[in-house]
């Protein structure tokens, strides 16, 4: 058996029991390789639990910068018995494992193909402790002294962490520096340090930042203007809304009043949220709220409400494994269609895709521009994969010069010059109307909202040319948003090639890496992110522009090629499913394993002659 | 109904109130529901409260659910902003309305089958936060715009016009708006003016979740014998805790009432509540007695009315979340985006 050897460039995965404390060492773990300047991308791996339940942390460090999920564990951290068998077979030949060798195990636990490294890290803690909270907490900082010396890491970037991670709490920082230094020297003394997988110092890191998609979107929530937020706890989405709170709490204080620029209302239920933003909305503020698939359907008769009476709403959808409760934990792209086409009736809402954590920020303050100046909900479709995970990505920036679109709202000025007001009267010729907000002008502007059938002036009217007019203006306003929306990118192969790819969101790094896979295997591929629904113009050109389009999403039911099929015309049979929902992440390798055995250069025949 | 336009011109003689509006022009569209029907009085109700008060009728929204009594805010302030959402889900819509401006008035027009069944959630999830709203229950104890179905406040024992029983016992929505923190609740009858206008008054000058339960008679579907939401039935056992008069001027205050049967009430607006006692153990500012005594009512089958409880000092959903004085609609990008700089900041702690 040959040990693996590598350096920054490898996958750990941490394998814990829920509530035990192992989060926040597993997370300093992963921040001391980040901080040693190297691409360190973490993972939960959670149960829908508190306590008790198995949860794993893992982490894949890249010296390239692959950010994706790998798939495969080269140095596995055993520390729930529950899951041994599993965790031991999840090995790669030639890994490590790395365990607590208090209690003696016998030799049937164990795999030859794998190099063993047993800490007595119970034995330990129980010297130094007496506290079980203590030798509990402790043992989580032990391992990592001890991986810190198996893996060659350098101890004072972990210090320093601890030191941050505590500030305030100083009387802890010791103590846990005591608890690294038992780990570290234990390995050192026992074991043979450094093993075939080393983490070297480097400058791959640059500038960026790590942070979660979650509590990037309630940032960008904050920047973009919200004032109201009206939320349902959900996993996965809980965190976004909490973030707005911390957010909120430190960026939205008056100075003087010390009073609250902004409202935020934990409701009874995701129809009460939605029901709240679009009130608010309704009456001028910037309101949203975050939820989940059942959120979502839960929202459907409202939905329709405002993509007909045309109110502004924002909708974050951090998607996680449906239908019904599903996977609460895992992250999927299964909202599409239900997000797309909510509500009964004939409604298409818009859809946004951030890829990472910065696109996140981004979309989360367009979208506040997008649903003024639509008068409609936009939906930014999160996924757990980017919501609940820190990620590395490019800096948050933002314009000061930047100021808020709030579309054709008419002012109590325009009102009184005698400008004609009709609630849902195509002035522009873009089917979008102009409104109106309550207590503007004493005499001029009012009307009523409903669900009903209205005529341009709101009117009520059972009349079916009021209603078809109604309906045909809706279609082109749906036109305008698709020159509104973010363009899909497209990153052309090096060579000309007859094949593409579509896909969305966390897809991203993936498939990044897949194209150099494939690309070494004589497969070209044109990329195309698409990160908007409507879809642009330029997504019916890449379409059109190639043989043979493979449509990578994670769901079941080929969502995203559904829309394409439906919304471009596109002849079904030349968009070729990719579809991975097992819940976890999906990887490159399965990408480039899914488009190679549908596409080797050999198999790669023109379209027309397939079917022919 | 009637299919004629409501004429526009009106006699010049109408009197005015402190804006110089008539009560004309707190009017809206001419109602389309049945002839008789008790929820016109409401909406008569409203028109009168509102002309006398001399509210600017731009400065309330009218929120409704679905349902006949959630149409009706088109019948009345025409030159108000409304909105008719979907059923059972106006408190939501109210709510959100009110997060966004704190200075309109806000009128919530609902029904029973609105607030009682789909709505009740809704119902009573927004008297816990204290909106700061008038929230009317429209309730005549049937589902009138599907022709005639029980609703959940409907009497065990009542019996619909096709003379089926009712098995399932009634909702009191005025016990569950005590027990959920409303401090502002009263009943009233929509065949009772005089008593339901200075409620209304007294509810939107009542700065708190202020909730009316007013019963009112659907001519076409529970107006029948056996029916304890008729106009009859109602009639006969109304029982008036109270009778109330809102004084909204600055002029001083004389009254020459018996020692012990007339209280002033002194709201944080300014205005004052006239409050005659007709039930002389009433206590309106005792939640937990008034409810052990409407349960007393309840039991011998009479309707109590009138202002059953005030809280003179509520706390708003606004108070509890701490905003700011401007409304938050109000607010632009120099005070809502943190800029740049502190971007930079923020990304200085993420490395």
């Amino acid at each position: 058996m040959q040990p693996l050897t590598a350096v920054n460039d490898f996958v750990i995965k941490f394998a814990n029991v829920n509530g035990s404390g192992s989060a926040s060492a597993n997370t300093l773990f992963g921040k001391s390789i980040l901080r040693m300047g190297v691409v360190a991308t973490p993972r939960n791996i959670f149960p829908s639990n508190i306590q008790g339940l198995p949860t794993w942390y893992e982490i894949r460090v890249s010296e390239k910068g692959h950010i994706g999920c790998r798939g495969g564990v080269d140095l596995m951290v055993a520390m729930n018995p529950q899951t041994w068998d599993e965790d031991l077979k999840s090995i790669e030949v030639g890994g490590y494992l790395f365990y607590d060798s208090t209690k003696a195990l016998p030799p049937s636990k164990f795999r030859k193909d794998i190099s063993v490294i047993g800490v007595p890290l119970t034995e330990m803690c129980n010297e130094a402790y007496t506290d079980p909270r203590q030798r509990q907490l402790f043992k989580n900082i032990m391992y990592v002294g001890a991986l810190a010396a198996l893996l060659d890491m350098d101890i004072a970037t972990i210090e320093s962490l601890i030191g941050e991670q505590y500030k305030g709490k100083d009387k802890l920082i010791q103590p846990n520096i005591n608890a690294l230094h038992m780990g570290r020297d234990w390995a050192l003394k026992h074991l043979q340090c450094p093993i075939g997988l080393r983490i070297q110092s480097s400058d791959s890191v640059g500038n960026r930042i790590m942070l979660e998609g979650n509590s990037a979107a309630a940032l960008g929530a904050v920047y973009g203007g919200a004032t109201i937020c009206a939320w349902y706890p959900i996993t996965p989405s809980s965190s976004l809304a909490e973030a707005f709170q911390n957010w909120s709490a430190r960026t939205r204080t008056d100075a003087v009043s010390k009073k609250r620029n902004v409202a935020i209302v934990q409701a009874e239920d995701e129809l009460s949220s939605i029901g709240i933003v679009i009130g608010a909305a309704w009456n001028g503020a910037r309101a949203f709220t975050a939820t989940s698939g059942p959120g979502i359907s839960l929202m459907q008769e409202f939905l329709g409400l405002a993509y007909f009476a045309e109110i502004p709403a924002v909708i974050f959808d951090v998607q996680r494994g449906g239908p019904s409760t599903g996977m609460p934990t895992r992250t999927q792209q299964s909202d599409l269609l239900s997000a797309a086409y909510a509500s009964h009736g004939d409604t298409k809402h818009v859809m946004l895709f951030p890829e990472d954590p910065n696109e996140c920020f981004q979309f989360g303050a367009l979208s506040f521009d997008l649903a003024d100046r639509l008068q409609t909900p936009i939906f930014v479709m999160l996924e757990l994969e980017i919501g609940m995970n820190e990620r590395l990505c490019a800096p948050l920036a933002w314009d000061d010069a930047k100021k808020m679109d709030r579309g054709k709202v008419m002012t109590a000025e325009d009102l009184q010059a005698g400008k004609q007001f009709g609630r849902y009267l195509d002035v522009d010729g873009d089917g979008i109307p102009y409104r109106t907000l309550p207590g503007t002008h004493p005499t001029r502007g009012a009307f009523f909202t409903r669900g009903t059938t209205k005529d341009r002036f709101a009117r009520y009217s059972e009349e079916g040319h009021d209603y078809v007019e109604n309906m045909d203006r809706l279609l082109k306003k749906w036109d305008t948003a698709k020159t509104l929306v973010p363009q899909a990118i497209r990153r052309n192969a090096d060579e000309p090639t007859q094949a593409g790819v579509i896909y969305i969101g966390s897809t991203s790094p993936a498939m990044d890496e897949a194209v150099d896979i494939l690309a070494n295997q004589g497969i070209a591929l044109d990329l195309l992110r698409v990160r908007a629904f409507p879809f642009g113009k330029e997504v019916a050109e890449f379409i059109a522009q190639h043989e043979q389009v493979f449509v990578v999403e994670q769901n079941r039911d080929a969502q995203l090629r559904s829309l394409l099929v439906n919304e471009l015309d596109i002849d079904p049979r030349k968009l070729m499913k990719v579809l991975f929902y097992d819940g976890t992440p999906i990887t490159a390798r399965f990408i480039a394993g899914a488009i190679s055995a549908k596409a080797t250069p050999q198999k790669v025949v023109p379209f027309r002659k397939v079917v022919s | 109904m009637t299919f004629l336009l409501k004429p526009k011109l009106h006699h010049p003689n109408l009197p005015t109130n402190a804006l110089g509006l008539t009560r004309r022009d707190y009017e809206g569209s001419v109602s389309t529901l049945c002839a008789g029907c008790g929820h016109d009085s409401i909406s008569a109700a409203i028109v009168h409260a509102c002309f006398e008060m001399s509210l600017q009728p731009h400065r309330i929204a009218k929120m409704s659910g679905i349902g006949c009594s959630s149409k009706t805010p088109t019948y009345f302030l025409g030159a108000s902003h409304g909105f008719n959402s979907v059923h059972g889900r106006m408190p939501s819509v109210l709510t959100g309305a009110n997060l966004a401006n704190k200075d309109l008035i806000y009128l919530g027009v609902s029904g029973d089958g609105d607030s009682a069944s789909i709505g009740l959630g809704q119902f009573a999830h927004s008297i816990r936060r204290g909106v700061n709203m008038v929230y009317i229950v429209e309730n005549n104890g049937v589902y009138g715009l599907t022709k005639g179905q029980f609703s959940a406040t409907a009497d065990r024992g009542a019996k619909s016009k096709r003379g089926v029983m009712n098995s399932d016992e009634a909702i009191d929505m005025v016990s569950m708006a005590m027990q959920l923190g409303a401090t502002f609740v009263a009943r009233s009858f929509s065949g009772d003016k005089a008593q339901l206008v200075p409620l209304i008054q007294a509810a939107i000058s009542h700065q708190g979740a202020a909730f009316i339960d007013c019963i009112s008679p659907c001519v076409a579907f529970n107006n029948h014998e056996g029916s304890t939401k008729s106009f009859d039935y109602v009639r006969a056992h109304n029982d008036a805790v109270n009778s109330l008069d809102v004084i909204t001027g600055r002029d001083e205050i004389i009254v020459d009432y018996a020692p012990g049967t007339l209280e002033m009430v002194k709201q944080h607006d300014g205005s004052v509540l006239a409050l005659r006692k007709l039930a002389a153990d009433y206590d309106v500012h005792d939640r937990i007695a008034a409810q052990a005594w409407l349960s007393g009512r309840h039991a011998k089958g009479e309707i109590a009315t009138g202002l059953l409880y005030v809280d003179l000092d509520p706390v708003d959903l606004h108070a509890s979340l701490r905003t700011v004085d401007t409304p938050l609609n109000e607010l632009d990008e120099t005070v809502l985006c943190p800029g740049a700089a502190m971007l930079d900041r923020i990304n200085a702690s993420l490395r």
